[in-house]
């Protein structure tokens, strides 16, 4: 569930600076979710085609993570249209959707995916770990830095917690229903996986105590700018602002 | 040379009763240990007061002898003396191994230059030649424990605390383990259950029971 298997391969996406990648994909999200016009979003989309080729991943692999977000967006693009006042196209009984409201849909639904593929295509193809020197070499807090990469490497061991205790759960019988005792069964689950990473938490504070750990991050592998990357970074950087001339 | 003493530790976990109200003992220099005993004799307590993860509510902790209190008499006793984890999955933390070896060795400010070097010795040391770029959380229970041993080997400690080494160790890598470790010239002390795995790598085994250490021979037949 949580490996990284796009991060695993030797294009030239994955082999570009991690820091230009991170300046690039945060740019990019924030230049897309203000634009205005939908024109701007078509320009937009070239660019993922563009990492698409880029990054030599298959697509259908990239585009079933990001399936996984639209289920959250799906509801805002289905309610939205009905509920947004503005000239009535279409009614069926007491439901009318609107012009206004079909668009707006279709802009949060565009924006959304478009960000979230070249975040993958970005940020995938870097190892987490990589991803937060790129942080630190980028000069984002420490404290930020630590939390996300430690809440990636312990989400991977509370989710197996997780798979034993539901396993254990399981072969004792438990079959979830709509009753209280289902509901106590969760909120045991929930609380003893807390305890539990709560616990490993300190134990492995403590392991990093042994090791000489003072606060600070040391990295090992440091990066080194090369031309590819100012090239890239170059060209990102005037389709970017491309983009925002299109945009507002 | 005494390395470790403990006089008269008086230690309890937060709400619950004494665990150790007058414990004492000694470890010096050349010495190799093992410790056996119940579950809840607080062995791991024992050797987390050694250095420094735990603090005692009375009694003194010296080590290398001087008296040590707050973390800063500990950093140092930390460098000198390695723990080995009873679970390794709390002691890796980093993507790959070579990383995970890097980072006690970035801590003590060693250069960069020298950790590829110094990183391949280590590993071809608990036998695991050329697994650097290795992805640690995909390793096997043995390969974690011995990556982490590394990792503690990596940071050339004078002395090693090993808690329950074999826990997650199949015959096979519990006689690698042996190996590595009657190779090395370091002092340790190794908490095991494991009686005849003590046999193999200490030269004498203590039964730790209500905060007394008596010889095994002495408890068991």
């Amino acid at each position: 569930m949580f490996e990284e298997s796009l991060a695993e391969g030797r294009s030239f996406l994955h082999q570009l600076d991690p820091r230009v990648k991170v300046v690039v994909a945060f740019s990019y999200a924030i230049i897309v979710a203000l634009s205005s016009h939908l024109l701007s979003l078509i320009w937009a989309g070239l660019f993922v085609g563009f990492l698409f080729v880029l990054a030599q991943l298959e697509p259908r692999r990239v585009l079933r993570q990001v399936l996984v977000a639209n289920y959250f967006i799906l509801l805002l693009v289905i309610v939205l249209p009905f509920t947004y006042p503005g000239k009535v196209l279409y009614s069926v009984g007491p439901l009318s959707l609107t012009k206004e409201g079909a668009i707006y849909a279709l802009h949060i639904f565009l924006k959304s995916n478009l960000i979230l593929t070249c975040l993958v295509l970005l940020l995938s193809t870097s190892s987490v770990f990589t991803i937060a020197h790129a942080l630190h070499h980028l000069h984002v807090s420490e404290k930020l830095v630590q939390l996300i990469f430690f809440s990636f490497r312990y989400v991977h061991v509370i989710h197996r917690e997780y798979q034993k205790l539901m396993a254990a759960i399981k072969l004792r019988g438990f079959v979830p229903r709509t009753n209280l005792h289902t509901y106590k069964t969760y909120a045991y689950l929930v609380s003893s996986l807390l305890i539990k990473s709560y616990d490993r938490s300190e134990r492995v504070y403590k392991a990093m105590l042994c090791r000489g750990f003072k606060g600070v991050f040391p990295t090992y592998k440091h990066f080194k700018m090369q031309r590819k990357d100012k090239l890239f970074a170059l060209g990102a950087a005037f389709y970017l602002i491309f983009l925002i001339l299109w945009a507002f | 040379m005494e390395i470790i003493r403990l006089k008269d530790i008086q230690f309890a976990y937060p709400g619950r009763s004494p665990l150790f109200r007058a414990l004492s003992f000694s470890f010096s220099a050349g010495e190799r240990i093992g410790i056996m005993g119940p579950n809840g004799a607080g062995k791991t307590t024992l050797l987390q007061l050694m250095v420094g993860l735990l603090k005692p509510q009375a009694g003194e902790v010296i080590i290398f002898g001087r008296p040590r209190r707050d973390e800063n008499d500990f950093y140092e006793v930390r460098r000198r003396i390695g723990l080995l984890f009873q679970d390794p999955d709390d002691q890796l933390f980093c993507p790959t191994v070579e990383e995970e070896i890097a980072f006690g060795l970035l801590n003590l400010g060693i250069p960069r230059k020298q950790l590829p070097g110094l990183i391949k010795e280590v590993l071809s040391l608990v036998g695991l030649e050329g697994f650097e770029k290795r992805v640690t959380y995909k390793l096997s229970g043995g390969e974690k424990r011995l990556v982490a041993l590394a990792s503690v080997l990596a940071m050339r400690p004078e002395v090693l605390l090993l808690d329950e080494p074999t826990g997650d160790l199949d015959p096979k890598n519990t006689e690698r383990l042996v190996n590595i470790l009657n190779r090395l010239s370091l002092s340790y002390i190794v908490v095991s259950h494991d009686k005849n795995f003590l046999e193999k790598v200490t030269s004498s085994i203590l039964w730790f029971e209500n905060e007394r250490f008596l010889p095994l021979n002495a408890v068991h037949r």
